[in-house]
């Protein structure tokens, strides 16, 4: 592999890794608050289409990414109702709305545009576009840096770097912000947070919203930024994989950072490479597809360091009467 | 103090969370601009309304049973075993190997030992995740998930790479040999002079899954170890003072999960498909969820809500052919049923509380 295809996989990696990234933070703000959500997958499927869709029919990208927000927040806002108001299983809940985006997409994509749960191919202002950055031509011939400066850093769309921006700024809310401190106890210990008079289901609500706000980014960016336009089931697991970038980063901002970008190489490999030979044996594709999801076996089983959730996620708080 | 009779449990709660889950997706119907009950009275005749269309209800029914029974039993330890998709992927390759590999003089000999091998696949694969919840404390809901991706990838690898005959375009497996084909209902109804469509999948593993909804049921009510499953469920601390091994129960069950998972695929890879192909679990595996939640997990319940599913897709299979409704309707109902039975439960059952409380207190 030259100096060139490594810049180009490590821009794929990049590009592959955002959405992972926002899904995996969404996740982090509502699971240290001590809701388990396996539903960012159908948050960002949902997120995905009504961005494609508003974009398509306003020919605005934003209004899309704002649409994609609320259709985000929607089923954030069902999550919480069920999960906190009603005290359900929060497992169950998100199966549910992974099932209810999957086929609420395609049934109002059928509805709408009549292009078999597809919506039409967004053009020009109808997508993020790639934002080159100051000197990138100028500097791309500068031996060795010019070309990771114009290649990997620059000419990537606003979300990319939103979603990278994402990172210190979720280190800061959660860790140096009294928000933040109440946030994580309320998902260690939010009989504490009760008693010393803060909602803990305020706080709740809160995480679960932040979380809707960053799967509507998520979902956005695949159908506005990565792709043109919204096709059934685009997340492809996306959602899961997030899910498993989350424990493997042991619900801690900058491993999530890692991680994700951990994951989106492999993806950038299975998509650039069918078949890796190396020395004496193939590798085949498949193995790099069920790569993320063995390791976070492996990390869950405890061998390479443990994996501790909070400690108080998944279960409903119940105010002692 | 019972809140709420018996009855009300099981039966009330349930048909509530039905009805509002049906109008949500009538307003759903309506939303996209059809007309529901039209499109009520086409998925009934579509699915009901000849023995084909029964059918197909059936077939899809059987799968149902399985993979709803597999999670009724993980729900019995208060396990969510959301595997079930890939615990059925591998005893697709279970059954495949016992067709493909073996010489078999007549069906029920080869039925018989394909049930035990998609059973022995299933729970193998259930056995790691159940291993690490009971030994490391890893969740079995994550590492479930995660085993459903692996289970994909590996079939992807072993029908592309391994058991695709020569020269074949498509991933999937040869034609298994004639002598394992499956009798229909139409070749078992046909001795008693009922004519039942020859073209639908219903198969003999329709009686397979009857008899393990009954053994399902002896187990988990009638048995030591269905009683240690109970109690582990209700409470852990509890279990482990009257002497039952967490460990052993945690794996015991999620080994019988992962083997009715499993077994589906003497419906739908041996009955139907009559090879092994990509995607033959067609979702069945969560569909089983929402039947588990349904069926409030007893054996009864999960036949009668298994016959529901099926009657829904064949019916969404109808709509989609003659309307413009696409079959993902059946998608949005199924998530409704899981959403009102499964995680809004609460919702339904307050009020109802507070007003059989309300009644109690008039009598007094």
């Amino acid at each position: 592999m030259d100096f060139l295809t490594m810049i180009q996989v490590l821009d794929s990696t990049v590009r592959l890794a955002t959405p992972l990234l926002l899904a995996c933070l969404a996740g982090l703000f509502s699971e240290r608050a001590g809701i388990f959500d396996i539903g960012l997958e159908g948050k960002m499927l949902a997120a995905a289409f009504f961005s494609a869709a508003i974009a398509a029919m306003t020919g605005s990208v934003w209004l899309g990414l704002l649409a994609g927000i609320a259709a985000s927040l929607v089923l954030s806002a069902i999550h919480g109702l069920a999960s906190i108001t009603f005290r359900g299983n929060q497992l169950i809940s998100g199966v549910a709305i992974n099932f209810l985006a999957a086929g609420m997409t395609v049934l109002i994509a059928q509805s709408w545009f009549k292009q078999g749960g597809r919506t039409p191919s967004l053009m020009g202002g109808g997508r993020f576009n790639p934002i080159e950055l100051p000197f990138a031509e100028a500097l791309s011939t500068v031996p060795f840096l010019g070309p990771i400066y114009a290649e990997l850093i620059s000419g990537h769309s606003i979300l990319v770097y939103v979603a990278f921006a994402c990172v210190p700024a979720t280190w800061w809310l959660l860790f140096r912000t009294r928000f933040g401190l109440r946030l994580r106890a309320v998902g260690e210990n939010p009989a504490a947070v009760d008693t010393a008079g803060v909602s803990v289901v305020g706080l709740r609500f809160a995480a679960v919203a932040i979380c809707g706000l960053l799967c509507g980014i998520a979902g956005a960016y695949l159908a506005t930024g990565l792709q043109a336009g919204f096709v059934k089931d685009m997340t492809a697991g996306r959602g899961f994989i997030a899910l498993a970038a989350l424990i493997f980063a042991k619900w801690r901002p900058w491993y999530a950072l890692s991680a994700c970008l951990l994951f989106g190489f492999l993806q950038a490999i299975a998509l650039r490479y069918q078949n890796i030979d190396l020395w004496a044996f193939t590798v085949p594709v498949q193995v790099m597809d069920a790569l993320p999801y063995i390791l976070t076996v492996v990390i869950l089983a405890g061998f390479v360091g443990k994996a501790i959730p909070p400690r108080a996620g998944g279960e409903p708080y119940v105010k002692e009467r | 103090m019972e809140k709420m009779p018996a009855w009300a449990d099981a039966v009330l709660v349930p048909l509530i969370s039905l009805l509002l889950a049906a109008i949500l997706s009538a307003l759903v119907i309506i939303g996209i601009g059809e007309d529901p009950i039209a499109a009520v009275k086409l998925m009934v005749q579509g699915s009901l309304g000849s023995t084909y269309g029964w059918g197909y209800t059936l077939y899809y029914a059987t799968n149902f049973m399985f993979t709803g029974l597999a999670v009724s039993v993980a729900f019995h330890a208060r396990m969510f075993n959301i595997g079930g998709e890939g615990q059925a992927m591998l005893g697709g390759l279970g059954v495949a190997i016992v067709c493909l590999y073996m010489p078999w003089p007549h069906w029920s000999l080869a039925l018989i030992f394909a049930t035990i091998s998609s059973a022995a696949f299933g729970a193998a694969w259930a056995f790691l995740p159940a291993y690490l919840q009971a030994k490391r404390g890893s969740h079995i809901v994550i590492t479930t998930i995660m085993f459903n991706f692996i289970a994909a990838a590996l079939l992807n690898y072993l029908l592309v790479n391994v058991m695709r005959p020569a020269g074949a375009m498509d991933p999937a497996t040869a034609k298994f040999p004639e002598a394992t084909h499956l009798p229909t209902l139409h070749d078992m109804l046909a001795p008693f002079g009922i004519a039942f469509s020859k073209a639908a999948p219903a198969n003999v593993s329709l009686i397979v899954a009857i008899i393990a909804c009954v053994a399902v049921y002896f187990l988990i009510w009638r048995t030591k170890l269905g009683y240690e499953i109970r109690a582990f469920g209700h409470s852990e601390s509890g279990a482990k003072y009257a002497g039952i091994s967490p460990v052993k129960i945690t794996v015991i069950a999620m080994l019988i999960s992962g083997g009715l998972a499993g077994m589906m695929a003497t419906n739908n890879v041996m009955g139907e498909s009559e090879r092994l192909i990509m995607n033959a679990t067609e979702g069945a595996g969560f569909i089983g969820i929402a039947v588990a939640l349904m069926g409030r997990s007893h054996p009864l319940g999960v036949f009668l809500a298994a016959i529901l599913f099926g009657f829904l897709y064949q019916g969404g299979a109808e709509l989609a052919l003659w309307t413009s409704i696409p079959r993902e309707l059946i998608v949005v109902i199924q998530a409704l049923v899981i959403l009102f039975t499964g995680a809004l439960d609460n919702m339904v059952r307050m009020p109802l509380e507070k007003l059989f409380l309300m009644f109690r207190k008039g009598d007094a």
